[in-house]
């Protein structure tokens, strides 16, 4: 009942702020574009459109949604105390991980709104300019959508796990930056880098799997990009789908666990922490 | 008596530094408290002790039954807080924050709302947080302190930005709902308010309680001199009255006003006195020894022992 009146609040703030109509536009706009211009290179013959389209958005989400995530996460609990409501809030009748999984369920149900209504808007775009839509394809954008959803509650999560940490605001910004771009830019490089060197000589399969799932944003990548046949061809990953072991249910676990690990250790940092 | 708070033996530490150091006390159902003491003494670290938003390094502390350091928070239903410079989420308006913690402890709202008009706040109710001023914002943060029927009420330098006015009808307020049973612990600055009004004083110095009762067995305490002004007839600029005893200090204050430091068990001999001598006494005034002088006295006491 506490977890639902502060989510309830959550939200309330977050549209009250515009964080829902700023993030909506957003990710409504790039899906928009991409969805015609990204089509451009690929030309409207034998390609299923909304295929192309699922490519293209994942590896936008990619990048986006981690970052609106860790926005509205990273302040969430050091800048509450920062502010000083966190102390008239505690003074309450409400465990302190009831705190955090209220405001973890608002900022959540914050993002996905977001996300099913900007890419929504795509596909019903795509339905109304007559291209053909088919069940498999529909499928595989469910999933991303919803795999897109589990990839920002993950970095919530992070971003809770840093923000129970960090000693001021500044801090916790600084460092949500840093997770971001190591995360979604310099861990996929170094990782290249490594196995250009490497040749394949001493990282085995499991390893390179290991490595990848350690990545939320990998895991995110592997589960759409070859997790649909139809897709894979598209995204160049047919070959990498062929050869990796990762299940589409291990990618998700991955994913589930990048939410429900930090998310743990939030709680308790939280818990301990004096104010 | 029943107690609802109890302060066992408590320490708490920051480093190096003791916040709190060894306190102790009891607050029982129905009683006034005033925690005084400079900035740094202690009072806002024992209020986070009550509420568990910290723990004691050592001691013990019991709050409604609960023990806040344990995190148990079943009795928080019944206790407002009102913290130092309360702020609030400023997005929401007046009536959406009270509504937000009316429901977080389970009460009436409309109960609840209408406490925004006891505060004065009505006509701003409907107005966003991030527009009111200090004075608004504290009005906010007694309001939803006085949510339900609360048994215990913490409130940390509660009257600071209200004015005169409202200041009356808090006092009004919190000495209703001692009135019925509620414990009331706040600390304050503004010493004279507290002079009338706290049944009990509690001054803390450096994390230390240095002195705990009400305010007569406080000055029993001290022995300060009482003061006896005299308006005395018929006295050159400089001259003392004969009457007055050797022993006991005495000045003259603007031309025609002789005032006597009077220890308190003399008080009744020295008024005696000075009816019964020749000069006539056209007024008289007994100052007994202010809060502020009290406080003062304690602080000195407690500066010197350790």
């Amino acid at each position: 009942m506490n977890v639902l009146i502060i989510a309830a609040k959550e939200i309330h703030q977050a549209i009250r702020n515009r964080w829902v109509l700023a993030a909506t536009l957003l990710l409504a706009g790039l899906a928009l574009s991409l969805t015609f211009l990204g089509s451009a290179p690929t030309g409207n013959v034998g390609v299923r459109a909304l295929d192309v389209v699922v490519v293209s958005l994942s590896s936008l989400t990619i990048f986006l949604v981690p970052l609106i995530a860790l926005l509205i996460s990273h302040d969430a609990i050091v800048g509450d105390m920062e502010r000083g409501t966190m102390l008239l809030l505690l003074s309450y009748p409400v465990a302190r991980w009831q705190v955090l999984l209220g405001k973890f369920l608002g900022h959540l149900a914050v993002l996905a709104f977001a996300t099913c209504l900007g890419y929504g808007l795509a596909v019903g775009a795509l339905a109304a300019t007559g291209s053909r839509i088919d069940f498999d394809s529909l499928l595989a954008f469910a999933a991303m959508v919803g795999s897109s959803v589990l990839l920002g509650a993950a970095f919530v999560a992070i971003g809770y796990l840093v923000s129970a940490l960090a000693r001021d605001r500044g801090t916790a910004a600084g460092i949500c930056i840093g997770l971001w771009l190591l995360l979604v830019l310099i861990y996929d490089m170094a990782l290249l880098g490594v196995l250009a060197l490497d040749q394949g000589r001493s990282i085995s399969a499991t390893a390179l799997n290991a490595m990848l799932l350690l990545n939320p944003t990998d895991a995110y990548r592997l589960f759409n990009l070859t997790g649909f046949a139809n897709v894979s061809t598209f995204a160049g990953m047919a070959g990498l789908a062929q050869t990796t072991s990762l299940t589409m249910s291990v990618l998700l676990a991955a994913l589930l666990s990048w939410t429900l690990v930090p998310l743990g250790l939030a709680a308790l940092a939280f818990s301990r922490r004096e104010l | 008596m029943t107690s609802t708070i109890r302060v066992t033996e408590v320490t708490k530490e920051y480093g190096p530094v003791k916040a709190v150091c060894g306190a102790s006390f009891e607050l029982g159902r129905g009683e006034l408290v005033a925690l005084i003491g400079h900035n740094g003494a202690g009072k806002t670290t024992l209020m986070k002790l009550m509420l568990g938003l910290i723990r004691p390094t050592s001691g013990s502390i019991e709050v409604l039954g609960d023990n806040p350091a344990a995190g148990e928070f079943a009795g928080r239903r019944q206790l407002g807080y009102l913290p130092e410079n309360v702020s609030f989420d400023s997005a929401l308006t007046g009536r959406e924050t009270q509504a937000f913690y009316a429901r977080l402890k389970r009460e009436p709202m409309t109960k609840a709302l209408n406490l925004l008009e006891t505060v004065g706040l009505g006509p701003a109710a409907r107005r966003r947080v991030g527009t009111y001023s200090k004075g608004m914002r504290q009005r906010l943060g007694l309001a939803q302190a006085l949510i339900g029927h609360p048994r215990v009420l913490l409130l940390d330098e509660p009257t600071t930005g209200l004015d005169p006015e409202l200041r009356q009808t808090f006092y009004e307020v919190i000495e209703q709902l001692a009135a019925d049973g509620a414990t009331v612990l706040l600390s304050s600055h503004a010493l004279t308010e507290l002079e009338e009004r706290a049944g009990r004083v509690i001054i803390m110095n450096r994390g230390i309680k240095v002195a705990d009762g009400s305010i007569d067995e406080l000055r029993r305490l001290a022995r300060l001199p009482t003061r006896i002004r005299l308006k005395v007839a018929g006295l050159a600029a400089s001259e003392m009255p004969a009457w007055v005893p050797t022993d006991t200090i005495c000045r003259r204050l603007n031309g025609h006003i002789v005032e006597i430091d009077a220890a308190p068990d003399r008080k009744i001999e020295l008024l005696h006195r000075a009816t019964a001598s020749g000069n006539s006494v056209e007024d008289v005034d007994v100052v007994p020894p202010s809060l502020d002088e009290l406080y003062a006295h304690f602080l000195r006491q407690s500066e010197r022992t350790s």
